[in-house]
């Protein structure tokens, strides 16, 4: 048998835990389907002429450690603007401006000021608690494996450590909703709708959803800050494939893998669209886990419940990505210029939100979105001809299974969204030279995401550590011998960190240096 | 469907209506017919239909079927049809035997497991036809069934409420169907199906049972139903054809050392406390568990448990005394509790009090000696004995009749 491993898709996911696999030593084939590398941490053209970030647009958590471990800084990775501010238009223009703690403008009080301090010291306090989960192999429970035990009582004893009051207080918010937290805290609407988007953008959740605080607290477990890489997200991944690179790994793009083959109980290799067969002694997937598991794998390879568990995963995108080439600089009412290169949002005050979330229950997209928008061409102007500008914007909700289908509905939802803009900055439609939309049903079929959902599952309590994505797939394993997992689908999930992959690359070397003893 | 007419307080019950739900107990297509001789009016129940536990005396049923025939009801039990191109692989799946060795025209007993390797139940799998299959068993799984077709071109249908079928067991039950005009039912072997005309319909016949003795299983369209069962009793007048309740096959499926399912083990989907589940391993149904097919529910998990051992042997004891050994604690000879009994009965057959019981590895050799507590009473004063228990490898009563082809005529 060969002492090959093939790593299934080329996003960042892929690429970090090909580069810690080849760092230790492994052989590693990169099998990329797309033409170009990155999954959904990409920088692609959309219109001649004018590139994109097209998955996710802004930096907010890559991990530390990778980042420094596999020295991206030196390998590529560069930042055209870092700690953006965040600002919350109101429709009247009178906005107000979030940066370091702090808000300004919009008549905030001093009690709004005060709270927004407390708030953002216990949050963070909260999702340090997280944070120290994303670089650790998500324990087992009812084990009596001593590592998986120790990380219990290690973040147990985080939690302890909280001391009385924000332990009670961490204990009573994790499990529920961002919207009742923010009304105990807070009185502004736009301080309210603004702090309710770190906890629903990506998620099927609104507000009110309760796993809301949770899925705020994950967004500011890993914060490094609000961040723009130069030449858009796509340079994680080209700086990530070029460490691996160095690592004599091989990466291959326009390589579909249409199946993982397996003889007995064991995985031998893939197979791609061409029927070409590459033999591996191990597999280690970044796509999500449905397409894993039901589409390469095949659910007949698989015990029953389990097939169950990965059919049962909650990945239902929500998020749609709208992506304008203009003729030059929109002007949002009331926002000074400055600003304009900041992370701009939607989302005038919690009931909108909640309200723009009621749709999706039954299957329709918002009437009134919301929308977190940027002008990455203001940072960067590699992306647009001179003069020329980049909004890139995701907008919510949009859901996978609309009722009646997006082929139908994409232009009219389109055409609401650029009035919803329009409402904000008159005029921006009369500068739209070029424009495209991805629902979440061309997320999937551009990213090869089941569901659309970008962190390949939704992030949630019950969908998290030894959960995610389902019982007896967590610490990047599953039922299969020799297949492993290692992106967002696993813990500790989705936006761009590229913790999983490199988790998932000590799990595989443990994993492996155990069968090679054996 | 009748039924109503007659009891007046027993609603039919039509399946294709929409409110067939709001009847919390229903009649068998048998209904009437077992009504007119159900002296004692002692209904049990079975999943969704009424089931006589004892016509008129649970014990003189148990002789009829050990010394002539008997008739139990199988209808409640769950029937599924199982079919499409992939019927064969998606079983294979399901359970933990090779399902090709089961040609079309017979059946095969067979058991299936979470994927934690612990049984959900067992059963009894008829192929029909070919690639046709009918999956039966005492609990229903239409939700798992249904959860094991993803990824199978297969279809998974509930027929149990569009077959009504008895069991008719004994030594004259061969005779009775003969009588019956069952041309050639005599050359059925063990675990054949026949396809035989009646009415305007075909009747279905499998030597089958859960008696451990000869006997068939006759499965029909719920129309004719009365007319199986009038000329079934009327061909078994002289060779002492009765009808038989759920008392009665408690014993006789305990002689013949069968489990049964709520009683033996739990199944695995309606168990709360996971480590009270068995493996089939566990149950004594190691030959059920074959390692050479590929991917099954519960292979990974079983094949673990087979490096590292079981946790529990199920044996069948020989105890001393005549008291039954209901619900009785285990012990070794040195007074060490090791398990408990899941069945017990006084044989008649074998003229021995005998048990299934459960008891942690390694003990359960055969040959090995125990003690069982056994508590009763005598008008309301009770007793406690601890009888001296062997385990025995063979059956309690395994009459050669049950194998003999043709069996005798009577």
């Amino acid at each position: 048998m060969t002492n090959d491993i093939i790593i299934i898709g080329g996003g960042h996911n892929g690429l970090a835990c090909a580069a810690y696999l080849a760092k230790a030593g492994k052989r590693v084939t990169v099998l990329e389907a797309a033409e170009q590398l990155g999954g959904a941490a990409i920088t692609r053209e959309f219109a001649p002429g004018y590139q994109v970030s097209a998955g996710a647009h802004l930096l907010y958590m890559l991990d530390k450690n990778v980042r420094k471990e596999l020295a991206l800084e030196s390998n590529g990775l560069a930042f055209s603007q870092s700690n953006m501010k965040t600002v919350a238009l109101a429709e009247d223009g009178d906005h107000l401006v979030i940066a370091n703690n702090s808000a300004q403008g919009a008549g905030i009080t001093d009690a709004d000021q005060v709270a927004l301090q407390e708030y953002q010291r216990f949050m963070t306090r909260f999702a340090s608690i997280i944070g120290r989960l994303h670089n650790r192999i998500p324990p087992r429970i009812a084990t009596k494996n001593s590592s998986d035990l120790l990380t219990l009582a290690k973040t147990a004893l985080d939690i302890r450590m909280l001391g009385r009051d924000d332990m009670r207080e961490f204990l009573r918010i994790a499990g529920i909703n961002i919207y009742d937290i923010l009304q105990e805290n807070f009185d502004h609407p736009l301080l309210k709708g603004a702090l309710s988007m770190d906890g629903i953008l990506g998620t099927n959740l609104g507000p009110r959803s309760n796993n809301s605080v949770f899925t705020t607290l994950h967004r500011l477990s890993g914060l490094q800050g609000i961040n723009m890489p130069r030449g858009g997200l796509g340079a994680v991944s080209e700086a990530l494939a070029t460490v691996a690179r160095k690592h004599g790994a091989t990466i291959r793009t326009s390589a579909v893998v249409t199946r993982i083959c397996m003889q007995g109980d064991r995985v031998t290799g893939v197979e791609l669209q061409d029927g070409e067969e590459i033999s591996a002694s191990a597999v280690v997937s970044s796509a999500d886990p449905r397409t894993t598991f039901m589409g390469l794998l095949g659910a007949r390879n698989l015990e029953a419940g389990f097939v169950r568990r990965i059919n049962n995963i909650r990945m239902r995108g929500t998020a749609a990505k709208l992506h304008l080439a203009l003729d030059g600089l929109p002007a949002f009412k009331g926002l000074e210029a400055g600003l304009l290169g900041e992370r701009i949002l939607i989302a005038p005050d919690i009931e909108y939100v909640e309200r723009a979330f009621n749709q999706v229950k039954y299957g329709q997209h918002s009437v009134h979105p919301v929308a977190e928008i940027t002008l990455p061409s203001l940072h960067d102007d590699s992306l647009a001809p001179n003069g020329k500008h980049v909004l890139s914007a995701i907008i919510q909700y949009a859901p996978y299974d609309l009722k009646n289908g997006w082929a139908s509905q994409k232009a009219a939802f389109t055409e609401q969204v650029i009035d919803l803009l329009e409402q904000y900055a008159p005029g921006i439609r009369q500068q739209i030279i070029h424009q495209e939309m991805l629902t979440p049903v061309d997320i999937e079929r551009e990213f090869r995401i089941s569901g659309g959902h970008w962190h390949h599952g939704e992030l949630a309590i019950d969908q998290f550590l030894m959960l995610r994505p389902a019982p007896h797939s967590a610490q990047y394993l599953s039922p299969v011998d020799g297949l492993y997992l290692c992106g967002a689908g696993s813990h500790p999930g989705g936006g761009v960190m590229g913790s999983a992959g490199r988790n998932a690359a000590s799990a595989i070397l443990k994993a492996t240096q155990k069968d090679e003893r054996s | 469907m009748s039924g109503a007419d007659n009891s007046g307080m027993i609603k039919a019950i039509d399946f294709s209506s929409k409110d067939h739900y709001r009847t919390k107990a229903f009649p068998s297509p048998f209904f009437t017919r077992q009504q007119a001789v159900n002296e004692l009016q002692e209904w049990g129940r079975w999943a969704d239909y009424l089931s006589p536990r004892a016509y008129y005396c649970s014990s003189m049923e148990y002789f009829a079927a050990r010394n002539a025939s008997a008739v139990f009801d199988l209808t409640p039990m769950s029937k599924y049809r199982i079919s499409g191109p992939d019927a064969l692989p998606c079983l294979n799946r399901l359970v933990t035997r090779q399902v090709e060795k089961i040609k079309p025209g017979r059946v095969g007993y067979c058991v299936w497991c979470t994927d934690a390797g612990q049984v959900i139940d067992d059963g009894t799998i008829f192929h029909l036809s070919e690639g046709e299959y009918r999956l039966c068993s005492q609990e229903r799984h239409l939700d798992w069934l249904l959860t094991n077709t993803v990824g199978f071109d297969v279809t998974v249908s509930d027929e149990t409420h569009m077959v009504a079928a008895l069991a008719l067991q004994g030594p004259t039950s061969c005779a009775t169907l003969k009588a019956m005009g069952l041309e050639g039912v005599e050359n059925m072997k063990p675990f054949d199906i026949e396809y035989f005309p009646f009415e305007e319909s075909q009747l279905m016949v499998s030597r089958t049972g859960f008696t451990g003795d000869l006997g068939y299983e006759l499965w029909v369209e719920p129309r004719y139903a009365e007319a199986l069962w009038d000329r079934l009793f009327e061909a078994g007048k002289l060779r002492g054809i009765q009808a038989m309740g759920d008392e009665a096959l408690a014993m006789l499926r305990v002689e013949a050392g069968f489990i049964q399912a709520g009683h033996d083990f739990m199944p695995a989907h309606a168990t709360v406390r996971t480590t009270h589940t068995r493996s089939p391993f566990e149950l004594g149904l190691s030959w059920l568990v074959d390692f050479d097919k590929p991917v099954f529910n519960g292979r990974k998990a079983l094949l673990e448990e087979q490096a590292r051992g079981h946790r529990y042997n199920l044996v069948k004891l020989d105890i001393d005394g005549n008291k039954p050994a209901n619900d009785s604690f285990v012990y070794t000879t040195g007074k060490k509790l090791i398990g408990t009994v899941t069945s017990a009965i006084w044989s008649p057959s074998a003229k021995a009090s005998i048990a299934l019981a459960s008891v942690k590895t390694p003990h359960g050799q055969s040959g090995e000696e125990f003690l069982v507590e056994i508590y009763y009473q005598k008008e309301l004063k009770w007793s406690r004995v601890m009888a001296r228990a062997r385990v025995v490898s063979d059956v309690f009563f395994t009459p050669p009749r049950r194998r003999q082809t043709p069996p005798a005529d009577f």
